[in-house]
This record gives structure tokens, sequence and C-alpha cells, in this order.
């Protein structure tokens, strides 16, 4: 399980921010890509842990699952994949590896008070 | 207290790891190594395999290795036995590597004096496939007795991997392995992925698999000329 050393990064890079800005944390937004190889449920719990003893703490993680998009040089459109299983246009079948989106770990927003 | 707000930042969690794979990539370039890495579950044959690999290369190239172990030195202890280079990055808890710790283990190296650079992850099939560690080739390793359909378990580290061998050959009809079931597995998580099939025991396949890691280093070399 390498989902507290990422909750670490996460809260790192929040009480960075937040110094650099002069601004209280009360949550954290996060952006987590289906091939971001991070277990959601992992990270929520390693997230309380990781925030013990720093300005974070007591902080709400959110997470906003994105999906991956791959591009179908058959349809000639970018394509949202309902698993990340099958590697396929969901609508002509045509496999493709075109990936638009999907990879994301990314802390995208705060929710601050000055 | 005033009502929170919304503030953007925009900040990729794994960027440290990143900037670190990126560098070590330049530096692999230059130096003109091949890196491959190796994923895979733990009992694969993944230090067989590398074992092999390794022997079986030294006549033509420069090789070594790095290998990734939560607490012990043996798989090291083992790989020596191909007289290669070896050293051991002994990860304590950590479930995979990270570029900082391929880096580090790195320091004392002539690289230049390399041909092919391996690099053999903690045995898991998750938390590596975050973490780029500049590699060339992610090879991610499955054998015959760990069931078709594990792509389909793990289908991220799959899909992040630029090549798969199916080693244990020696045992598929033991197992009835189905080939067809854990090529078409590959082929969902990964749409036209190379796969090697092959015995590092008997030797089977290694051939074509040898030759294949022999055009890599050839084609990353032509276009390093000026």
């Amino acid at each position: 399980m390498h989902e507290l050393s990422i909750a670490m990064g996460i809260v790192e890079a929040a009480v960075d921010e937040a110094q650099r800005r002069g601004v209280t944390v009360s949550a954290v937004h996060l952006r987590l890509g289906a091939l971001s190889g991070v277990v959601k449920d992992a990270l929520m719990f390693s997230y309380e842990v990781a925030c013990q003893d720093t300005t974070l703490q007591g902080s709400q993680l959110i997470v906003e699952d994105v999906p991956v998009i791959v591009y179908c040089s058959q349809c000639r459109k970018e394509q949202t994949l309902e698993s990340v299983q099958l590697f396929q246009c969901p609508e002509c079948g045509t496999p493709t590896m075109d990936i638009r989106q999907g990879k994301e770990l990314e802390v995208f927003a705060l929710e601050v008070q000055e | 207290m005033s009502e929170p707000r919304l503030l953007e930042v925009r900040r990729n969690v794994l960027k440290q790891n990143d900037v670190i794979a990126r560098a070590l990539r330049e530096q692999f370039r230059a130096a003109g190594v091949f890196v491959v890495s190796l994923v895979s579950s733990p009992g694969s044959g993944k230090t067989t395999f590398l074992e092999k690999t390794l022997t079986q290369l030294q006549p033509r190239y420069r090789v070594a290795a790095l290998v990734g172990d939560l607490a012990t030195e043996n798989d090291a202890v083992r790989l020596a036995r191909s007289k290669a280079p070896v050293k051991q990055i002994t990860t304590g808890t950590l479930c995979h590597l990270e570029a900082a710790m391929v880096q580090s283990a790195l320091q004392e190296w002539e690289l230049h004096q390399l041909d092919f650079l391996f690099i053999e992850n903690v045995g898991n099939l998750v938390c590596p496939s975050s973490y780029d560690l500049g590699e060339n080739l992610r090879l991610v390793l499955m054998s015959v007795t760990e069931g078709e359909d594990k792509p389909l378990k793990y289908p991220t580290i799959f899909n992040s991997a630029d090549v798969a061998v199916i080693s244990k050959n020696e045992l598929a009809d033991a197992v009835d392995f189905d080939w067809d079931a854990a090529r078409n597995s590959i082929e969902s998580v990964r749409p036209g992925m190379q796969i090697f099939r092959l015995s590092a025991k008997t030797g089977q396949g290694m051939d074509e698999y040898l030759t294949f890691l022999s055009r890599q280093l050839e084609l990353q070399r032509a276009v390093m000329q000026p």
C-alpha cells in the first residue's frame, strides 16, 4: 500500500500552498484518475493519518474521480471508457492506447479561510 | 470567521518523482544505456528470469542490475551469480521503488560503461504503477501459474507497461494454461502490447526476447546518432 506516502505528498503540497498564501485549509480537492494506481478508500483513510500534527489536521479530502478518456482514430473523437479493463472505443470497438486523460493525481483546489 | 472560498492550485502530487525520473531518463540517454524495469507479483519468478537475462546477455553486452527488495538481500545474492554488477535497494516497508531511490543507488556508477541496466521493482502489481523510474522500457512479468485473468485484476500496471513476459512456460500444461485467454486479457487492458512466452528454466523462448532487447538498444542508439 503506497497510499500513505501519496497522502503525505498531498498534505505536503497543501501545507506549502496554504503557508505561501497565508490561509487556513478546511478541505483539499483532489482529482484522481482511474489509471493513477491509487486506491481511493485507502487514500481517504491515509489522509487522516497524514494530516495529524500538521496545519491540515481536521481538514477534509474531497476526491473527484477522473475517468479515462481515449481518442478513437476510427470515430475521430474522444471517448470516455466505462472500465479500465477494456481499452477500446465504447462506440465502435476499436482498440486504442491513445490516452488523453485518467492518470491524474492532482491537488486541484483548496477550500480556504483567510 | 469568513466563508470558505475555493482556491485553485493545481499541483501534481507526484511532481517531485516525475522531475527526478525525467532527469534520470536524460542521464540514461546521454550515457547510452538502455534501462528496463521489471514489475511482477511476488513469486512470479522475476529473479530467476533476471538472472538468466543477465547471464545470457553478458557475452555480448555490459549489463548491470538494481534490485528492490523489502527486507532481504537474497535476490542480490542470487543475481550476483550472473557475475554482473548488482546493487540492492532495500526499501524497508515501502512497497515500490521511487525515482529518488534509483538516483541515489546509481550515484557511484559509471553508466556510460553499460549497455543495459535492469531495475527489478519490489514484487507488487499495484504500487509501482504510479512511479516513473526514468526507464526506457517497463516489462511486466506474469507466470502461467498465476491465472490468465491477472491483467484484468491489475489493469493499471499492465496498461502502464510496454511489454509483457509470460514465464514458467514449462508448467503451462500442468496448470492447463489457456494462452488465448491470457492474450485476450492483456489485449483488453493494453492493446497492441508485445508478449513473450518463455521458460527461464529451460531457456525456451528466451532467444526471441533477448533479440528484442538487442533491437531496442540498437534503435535507441540509432536515434542518438547525430
